[in-house]
């Protein structure tokens, strides 16, 4: 697969909760956690960086995983973030207004 | 409430976080309510700069529910500067109006801000009702409109009344007019007093007799059976619980910067011109006293047989004296709902002929003595 970047949905609401997300959809109100993983690359979902980048900095370090895998997991994890309305993925950079990541200052 | 949302609450409430607020953001209203327990004369509202601070405090504190309400929320200027901010930074926005100010311009401006819903106040599908509540003529059509546009932007919207005596013959015509406007509504036969503590509002509520009807229509509450019994004697782990949200996760903030646990929990706790919100939220005396109620530390309430699934308010309560005390109203509710007095109306009642019978008379007294 080549280049994913992703992006923040706009119309989510979201706040970080003891480390984990919390975010609910704008379009049917359904609330959404996200685990301390998932967490990590919605906080890193600049629409700029390109996801194995953030893999590769953001994940990596955290966790014990060969770099393959990772990247792997990411990808399923940021489709079916796509799927469910809470990220925006695309091949290209997306540009738009930076929703804020609800993380607590 | 999802089971996800009470698996959040309860994490929130373990960690001392304020979940939800509702923010007012002013007292100023296009409508007269009758039934309305503000002063609408603006007595030094937070400006958009102190606002918006206050915002960044609440998201810093973990407040993810945000509820802005008022007075009415668009009689401020600077309402959507306020809600455009709120949005970025990614609270869950709800908003209270009557919406008689939202056009097809600010729906489609509501629509793009990703606001969570919009709660309309409807009192009656007649104008003759409803705007005789409100005082303001064309206020039921020009509500009903904003519905329409808000509705047409995708925008969920529920419709909330107040059962009073003067619109009790019409929650189902609201409740049919919702269902023609593709919304949910809700009925709440609670009236609260004046914020300065007059009663003279609570007249306006429905009588025991009419709510117990209302209690037994089973499009309303649905299962009457189930909704209306007997309540079960309460155990030791539902005496250990919490009386409500307010001052746990949850939290009021005025207009002016006060801080209170709840829109109905009128006790200050603060104000965020004076001090940081998380600060107030963390350490206020009375925020700490709340707290520190279980159901159990109630006095008349933990003897109560309704003590278990009771509406009880604490906020209503400490209007009446006490916040460790009954909440009449919801007292009344119980008793219309089951028909069974609450241990507070048992003890309001006037002493029997009998005991009267037996106190010793002046004379006989006088000649023991």
């Amino acid at each position: 697969m080549s280049k994913l970047y992703i992006a923040r949905s706009p119309k989510l609401a979201a706040r970080a909760l003891d480390g984990e997300m919390m975010i609910m959809s704008g379009t049917d109100s359904t609330l959404y956690t996200l685990n301390k993983t998932a967490t990590i690359i919605w906080q890193a979902a600049d629409g700029k960086t390109p996801l194995d980048e953030i893999v590769e900095r953001r994940i990596l370090p955290e966790f014990e995983i060969d770099a393959a895998s990772a990247l792997q997991d990411a990808e399923t994890l940021a489709l079916d973030l796509a799927s469910h309305g809470i990220l925006q993925v695309s091949e290209e950079p997306i540009t738009q207004p930076k929703p804020a990541s609800g993380e607590a200052a | 409430m999802s089971a996800l949302m009470q698996e959040m609450n309860a994490r929130a409430l373990a960690l001392g976080i304020p979940l939800s607020v509702q923010l007012d953001l002013t007292y100023r209203c296009n409508e007269r309510c009758v039934h309305c327990y503000l002063d609408h004369h603006d007595h030094g509202e937070m400006t958009t700069t102190e606002i918006k601070h206050l915002l960044e405090e609440m998201a810093e504190a973990g407040v993810f529910i945000l509820t802005l309400s008022g007075g009415e929320i668009m009689m401020r200027r600077d309402f959507f500067e306020i809600l455009e901010y709120a949005r970025q930074l990614a609270f869950c926005v709800k908003l209270k109006t009557n919406a008689v100010l939202i056009r097809e311009r600010e729906a489609a401006r509501i629509r793009d801000l990703g606001v969570e819903s919009i709660q309309v106040s409807i009192y009656s599908h007649r104008p003759e009702v409803h705007d005789a509540i409100t005082l303001i003529p064309g206020s039921l059509k020009r509500s009903i409109d904003a519905i329409r546009f808000l509705k047409s932007q995708g925008l969920k919207v529920i419709i909330a009344n107040v059962l009073m005596t003067r619109n009790m013959q019409d929650y189902r015509g609201v409740r049919a007019l919702a269902a023609e406007l593709g919304v949910t509504s809700t009925l709440d036969p609670t009236v609260t007093p004046m914020m300065d503590g007059n009663r003279s509002t609570l007249s306006l509520g429905v009588n025991t007799s009419a709510l117990r009807n209302v209690f037994r229509d089973q499009a309303l509450v649905g299962d009457v059976d189930g909704f209306c019994a007997v309540p079960a004697r309460p155990n030791e782990e539902q005496l250990e619980s919490l009386p409500c949200s307010a001052g746990h996760t949850a939290a009021y903030v005025s207009p002016y910067g006060d801080v209170y646990p709840c829109v109905q929990f009128p006790l200050p706790c603060g104000n965020v011109r004076r001090q940081r919100f998380v600060d107030i939220w963390r350490h206020s005396d009375q925020l700490q006293e709340v707290r520190s109620i279980r159901l159990k530390d109630l006095p008349s309430c933990s003897q109560c047989t309704h003590v278990a699934n009771c509406t009880r308010c604490p906020g209503l309560a400490y209007m009446e004296g006490n916040m460790r005390g009954p909440s009449t109203q919801d007292c009344e509710k119980s008793f219309a709902r089951t028909g069974i007095p609450s241990a507070n109306l048992l003890s309001r009642k006037p002493a029997s002929t009998n005991l009267v019978q037996i106190r010793a008379l002046p004379s006989v007294a006088g000649a023991t003595a």
